[in-house]
């Protein structure tokens, strides 16, 4: 089976993970300018054909799948091959790279000096990057970093470059485009620029797909996208986009490279850059387009600290392995190779397996700091606590989180008082020490008070903590499923407590990444990890709660409360408020204002039902579960409500329905 | 006297003609002189006025190696002084020393002159189980007269091929499964009479002509539990007739390669079939495998070549009803025969195309500065259709495994890859050793045509980076060929096992299967506890209009593996599978036997498999020709 090749997940906790070092001491201590104008000689792939940027785009547009698709675009919409050729051109024109070494050095040198000033290190694991380098000399890799900051791909790109390996080409998005000079420069670091949407563009689609896998055949270099396709705005892992690693997976199905590497990488920060935005935009403020301007803005941010950022290479997962016994690679024997195919149903779902797959890996190898366990337990103290009672709970946290096997970075000669007075300092914007307590920072709201401008500042301070919990979710996550289907099922048999388990997994897995089709490990894994921390035991009845566990469940509930909630607020819009006309546009900001509303009368003290991530997560759960369907009207995208649908998954995750069977079975 | 000038200008060209395979085949006067006098010692009546040869006695074990490959007087061996030698004198390179054949093949395999492997000394005649026979089969046919033996050593020597499991076996004195008996036909109606004989008392019968399958086609099925009788068609190896208005030859389908070579050059003709194996391999195989020869492209493979078979099945005789060239009646019943595999019933006759013998052959190579452009060269060629009788493109590692044959001379004291180096770097500035490939080029026809063709496809060379590098190169190319399997047994002898196969494929997939193949086979060994890199290595040997064959050799050190026969069956399977997956066919000329038979069904469709079964279960109900290839 394909998971079981990718990481054992019976015993996520006896992982073993490698050392860190940081890349930036060695900057501290020596010349930037040298560095910058070190020698610069990676290991390339052995069977490396050498090529440079231009001659890349010869290929391109000369190669036969390109070629098939210009005439057939020339064929069907009438132009000239020749004029459709010259689109083409164009097209890659605007999408190529020209990554120039002399850019390069002289974004190393700017960058150090960056990265100094705000992290106080930038730790990588020294192993990972052989491994990298081993992977790179092999076979074609691709690089898949999770996404949480603008900063991503440049500290990629820097700590390749530090460490002398090939630097790779990346998938940017088309927004960095209007920022004119910056566009160009990442352009010349070695970023080449897609578009946002291009559905039905073939001839778009035809350039993209046949540049990224012309580099890839020729292991031109390491190919990077971001699987989660966007910035994480609430730092979970967002559910992965398939369209790139299809392609990146294809020169290998077809038989034109004996392997790929895919190579996950897990990128945490101690405090994320754009934090603050973040929260605003989930709340509905529009993100500031990313003009040049804006990021020189953001210059002010070079006045504050940071942390340490850590950056884990993990293990290259080799795609024939994958696929072995599970693709059968002959189905593209009988149809010349330059032709586009639609994958079948078999590649298509192997394709997104995979694609959960490693962004479970990323998130496996994300460090997580004291500051996610704080955050966790404010997120259920929201009036605020006894500093004493805080480090108590933090610590009693981190030991069930180091029993389910996550990758904490705590200081280990610190007392714990120490530890999380240090965090606290570092993140004095978001919650604060008075007289003992400690709490929430509010900010003041620009203009005039309202209690609605209030409700705003402080659900952006809650969702700006709740963005660090949600780093660690992915730990406490099945059992934390575990402990509220055992709460909700009438009784402990383990059948029952499936169900509900199953049903719950069902209606988050668009909130959280849960790899499909593997129900049952993840119960398996759920009971296994609270049996071992010693909150649950197996009785002949089926699963009982320990004392331990009577006070670690309810913990578990309490941590996935928020969505439960969230849900619950979606669900009801929908069943009490919605006219027959609600368009998908509406949706979010419709929500928004039926939440706040329920906040403003007190009967809602959930601040993530606000949250636009959320209220988008459970539409897509509701259309999934055919709840909600989408329908076109003139030129606009209607919802229509199955309310009887919606009630009743409403009542179920409210616990009024104990039994989720039927209501499945009447979706 | 104008008759008299014909036959001697025939005898001239024949002259010639033999000239030209000793050329690529075996030394020169020897040769002749060998074969001169086996005929002489030959006294059987023959029934045309061609003297009837006996290249092959009913007991081969006389001349023949029981346990490896070839003749018995003819192998290679690291000689005291750890050089290596080719004994005999039947060949190019009998009694040569080749000076760089050690380093080569230490370096290469990581093998070591000290650790020796050596086979099982002799046949032990008691461990082969005793004949299973059927008493009333045999009362029967001692009463036709047909010469049968159940003696060990003939059961045994019938009970194999040539795929490395089954020499890896007997060398080791595993016997296995073997006829219980083996029958000797003189003639077609001396087939009729056993195969009747066979239906009446239910015995198993397994067709068995040179012995060279590689597919364990002739492995007896362990689970057959009748009498199992192998049938040797050596006996029936004379030319009927030469129509010389048609250009065809009736020939008994017992004759081997090399025999029906040399009678028909004896009248100036020839068929120009020469599979690697023709020393050794028989009409009737070639068809019941699909055989292919290395000329094929002047000449076609055997199933252009053939106008008319006739086979003896246990539902009577089939053959068509005229030797027209070409008709339209339906499926060409000929195409149940061709690749049959001896699972319906005995080729006893086939009538084939002959040609005059050519007037001119002329060797050539060509040296690529890496593989990609030698394939793209073939490609054109094959575009251009003007391919020379062969053409075959060998990589890098084969280039380097040929060199290493290089017989001694002068220059005994440089190493081997020095002075691969030198000779390259020198001569081809620019190509790297380690990526350079080379084509070996063969022409025939007459003289004029022959150059004129030769520079031709030199053009087109040209075009792709390829330099002329000379006849020498050439003909040691297609020299590898035929010593390849004695290579084999030796490298048995020091722990190294390997084995060949192949395929045919689309040309735009050509690179890609024979990266991903060679790439395979090294991680398997790797995998499987390989200790030293394996050999692994192809050449593109055939060209056609639409796609090429490609043909690979493995090898590798099996020292301090616990199970070495069952890694190297596991790496066999695993290639073929990536063959299978890049787009490659399950066998190009091989044949499936048994060894491919698990991929037959998705080779031909389960309705295509099904076809293939109610033929046989029309023209065998009883399963008489129980071989279990093929379905
Ligand atoms: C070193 C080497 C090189 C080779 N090179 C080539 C090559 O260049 N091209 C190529 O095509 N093959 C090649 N082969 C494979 C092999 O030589 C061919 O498959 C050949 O056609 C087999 O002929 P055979 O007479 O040896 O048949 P056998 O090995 O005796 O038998 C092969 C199969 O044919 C059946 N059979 C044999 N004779 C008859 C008959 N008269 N009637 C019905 N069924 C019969 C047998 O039952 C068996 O199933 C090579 C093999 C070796 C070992």
């Amino acid at each position: 089976m394909a998971s079981k090749s990718l990481c054992s997940r019976r015993d996520p906790v006896l992982k073993k993970r490698d050392d860190f070092e940081d890349v930036l001491e060695e900057r501290r201590n020596s010349s930037d300018l040298r560095y910058a104008f070190k020698c610069y000689a990676p290991v390339l792939y052995k069977g490396l054909s050498p090529c440079t940027p231009t001659m890349l785009k010869t290929v391109v547009l000369q190669s036969e799948p390109l070629q098939y698709a210009i005439n057939q675009v020339s064929a069907e919409s009438g132009e000239s091959v020749e004029l459709v050729q010259e689109e083409a051109a164009a097209i890659l024109e605007e999408m190529a790279h020209r990554l120039k070494l002399s850019t390069v050095r002289f974004f190393a040198f700017t960058l150090s000096k960056a990265f100094k000033r705000l992290f106080h290190s930038v730790c990588v694991n020294e192993e990972g990057l052989q491994r990298l380098q081993q992977a790179i000399h092999e076979h074609p890799v691709v690089l898949l970093p999770s996404h949480r900051s603008y900063m991503d791909f440049l500290m990629m790109s820097y700590i390749l470059y530090t460490c002398d390996l090939k630097l790779p080409v990346i998938a940017a998005g088309m927004d960095f485009m209007s920022m004119k000079f910056v566009g160009e420069m990442l352009r010349m670091s070695g970023a080449f620029f897609i578009r946002r949407s291009f559905g039905g563009d073939k001839l778009y689609w035809a350039v993209f797909s046949e540049y990224v896998k012309t580099m890839l055949r020729s292991g031109y270099a390491p190919i990077e996208f971001f699987l989660e396709g966007t910035r994480s705005r609430t730092s979970k892992s967002l559910t992965p986009k398939l369209g790139l690693l299809n392609i990146a997976m294809e020169p290998f199905f077809k038989g034109e490279v004996f392997d790929v590497s895919l190579m996950p990488v897990s990128i945490s920060y101690e405090r994320v850059l754009e934090e603050a935005l973040y929260a605003r935009e989930l709340l509905g403020v529009p993100k500031p387009k990313e003009s040049t301007s804006g990021l020189l803005k953001a210059r002010k941010i070079f006045s504050e600290d940071y942390g340490s950022m850590h950056v884990y290479f993990g293990s290259p997962v080799s795609v024939r392995s994958l696929a072995q016994g599970r693709i059968n690679r002959s189905q593209y024997n009988l149809v010349p190779r330059h032709i586009p195919q639609k994958p079948s149903n078999e590649i298509q779902s192997f394709v997104n397996d995979t694609a959960y797959q490693l962004v479970r890996m990323q998130e496996e190898n994300m460090v997580l700091k004291p500051w996610v366990l704080i955050a966790t337990v404010l997120m259920q103290n929201l009036d605020g606590m006894e500093l004493s009672q805080l480090v108590e709970q933090t610590v009693w946290l981190r030991d069930l989180a180091r029993s389910f096997g996550a990758f904490l970075d705590w200081p280990d000669h610190t007392s714990s008082s120490k530890v999380v007075s240090s965090s606290l300092s570092l993140h004095r914007n978001l919650a604060s020490v008075c007289g003992g307590r400690v709490c929430l920072l509010v900010g003041r709201p620009p203009g005039p008070e309202s209690p609605e401008t209030a409700l705003f500042e402080r659900a952006v301070s809650v969702l700006s903590c709740a963005s660090y919990r949600n780093q660690i979710l992915h730990v406490f996550l099945r059992p934390a499923l575990l402990a509220v289907a055992m709460q909700a099922a009438t009784s402990p048999r383990k059948d029952e407590v499936y169900n509900c388990f199953s049903f719950l997994r069902n209606m988050f897995s668009n909130e959280f990444i849960l790899c499909p089709g593997e129900s049952v490990q993840d119960f398996d894994e759920a009971c296994y990890l609270l049996m071992k921390c010693g909150a649950v035991q197996m009785l002949p009845q089926g699963i009982g709660t320990t004392d331990s566990g009577r006070v670690t469940l309810p913990y578990l509930c309490a941590m996935l409360e928020p969505f439960m909630q969230g849900y619950q607020v979606v669900c009801r819009y929908l069943c009490e408020e919605t006219t027959d006309n609600l368009t998908e546009k509406q949706f979010v900001p419709a929500v928004r204002s039926f939440a706040v509303k329920l906040h403003l009368a007190g009967s809602l003290r959930c601040y993530e039902a606000l949250s636009s991530d959320l209220q988008k997560n459970a539409l897509a759960a509701l259309l999934r579960l055919n709840a909600v369907k989408k329908v076109k009207m003139a030129d606009q995208v209607v919802l229509k409500v199955n309310k009887m649908a919606v009630n009743s998954l409403e009542d179920t995750l409210g616990g009024k329905i104990p039994t989720q069977k039927p209501v499945l079975a009447r979706l | 006297m104008a008759s008299n000038g014909k036959s001697s200008e025939r005898q001239r060209i024949a002259q010639q003609r033999l000239r030209i395979i000793a050329g690529h085949l075996r030394k020169q006067e020897e040769a002749d002189h060998i074969e001169i006098a086996a005929q002489e010692c030959k006294a059987e009546s023959s029934r045309t006025d061609t003297a009837k040869p006996n290249s092959v006695p009913k007991r081969r074990q006389e001349i023949m190696k029981w346990n490896g490959w070839g003749y018995s007087d003819s192998k290679f061996l690291f000689n005291k002084k750890g050089q290596a030698e080719f004994t005999g004198k039947r060949y190019r390179l009998s009694g040569l020393i080749l000076p760089s054949l050690k380093e080569w093949f230490e370096g290469t395999f990581g093998a070591n002159l000290q650790h020796k492997s050596p086979a099982a000394a002799a046949l032990n005649a008691g461990a082969v189980p005793p004949p299973n026979l059927s008493e009333s089969f045999v009362e029967e046919l001692k009463a036709t007269d047909i010469p049968f033996s159940h003696d060990a050593e003939d059961r045994v020597f019938r009970s194999h091929g040539h795929c490395l499991h089954e020499i890896f076996g007997l060398r080791e004195g595993q016997y296995g499964r073997c006829p219980d008996m083996v029958v000797w036909p003189n003639c077609h109606i001396d087939v009729v009479k056993i195969v009747e004989l066979a239906c009446k008392h239910n015995v198993c019968l397994m067709p068995y002509g040179g012995g060279t399958s590689v597919s364990s086609a002739l492995e007896c099925p362990p689970e057959e539990t009748r009498s199992i009788v192998s049938l040797d068609t050596s006996q029936m190896n004379q030319i009927l007739w030469i129509d010389e208005k048609n250009l065809t030859a009736h020939v008994e389908a017992g004759i081997i390669g090399q025999d029906l070579e040399r009678l028909l050059n004896e009248s100036g003709y020839c068929t120009g079939h020469e599979p690697d194996s023709m020393e050794f391999s028989s009409l009737g195989g070639w068809v019941a495998t699909r055989a292919s020869g290395m000329k094929k492209n002047i000449y076609g493979n055997i199933e252009d070549l053939v106008v008319h078979i006739k086979m003896v099945t246990p539902r009577g005789v089939i053959e068509k009803s005229c030797q027209g060239p070409r008709m339209s009646t339906g499926p060409d019943v000929h195409h149940f025969i061709l690749g049959s595999e001896g699972t319906l019933g005995v080729v006893t006759e086939v009538t084939m195309k002959i040609r005059p013998v050519p007037e001119y052959q002329k060797y050539g190579s060509v040296v690529f500065p890496n593989f990609q452009q030698g394939v793209a060269c073939l490609r054109e060629v094959a575009k251009q259709r003007c391919a020379p009788a062969s053409i075959r493109l060998m990589d890098n590692e084969q280039f380097q495994f040929g060199h290493a044959l290089k017989p001694q001379v002068s220059s005994m004291f440089t190493s081997f890859l020095d002075g691969l180096k030198k000779f390259y770097i020198t001569k081809f500035k620019g190509f790297d050793p380690q990526q350079l490939c080379v084509a070996t080029l063969l022409f025939e026809g007459d003289r004029e045509k022959v150059l004129q063709h030769e520079k031709q496809v030199y053009d087109i060379a040209a075009k792709f980076g390829g330099l002329a590098a000379g006849e020498d190169n050439g003909q040691r190319g297609y020299m590898l060929t035929f010593v390849i399997a004695y290579l084999r047994d030796l490298g048995m002898d020091y722990y190294v096992m390997g084995e060949s196969f192949e395929t045919s494929v689309p040309w735009d997939r050509v690179l890609d299967l024979c990266r991903n193949v060679k790439e395979r086979i090294v991680r398997e060994c790797k995998e499987k506890g390989v200790q030293f890199p394996p050999l692994s290595t192809c050449r593109v040997t055939q060209t056609y209009d639409s796609g090429a064959c490609v043909y690979f050799y493995f090898a590798f050190n099996y020292r301090g593996l616990s199970d070495p026969l069952n890694v190297y069956l596991q790496v066999e399977h695993a290639a073929r599978e990536e063959i299978l997956a890049n787009g490659g066919s399950l066998s190009h000329h091989h044949g499936v036997g048994k060894l491919r038979k698990e991929w037959m069904q998705d080779a031909v469709s389960s309705v295509g498999l099904g076809m293939l079964k109610s033929v046989k279960e029309y023209v065998d109900p009883d399963n008489i020709f129980g071989n279990r290839n093929l379905l």
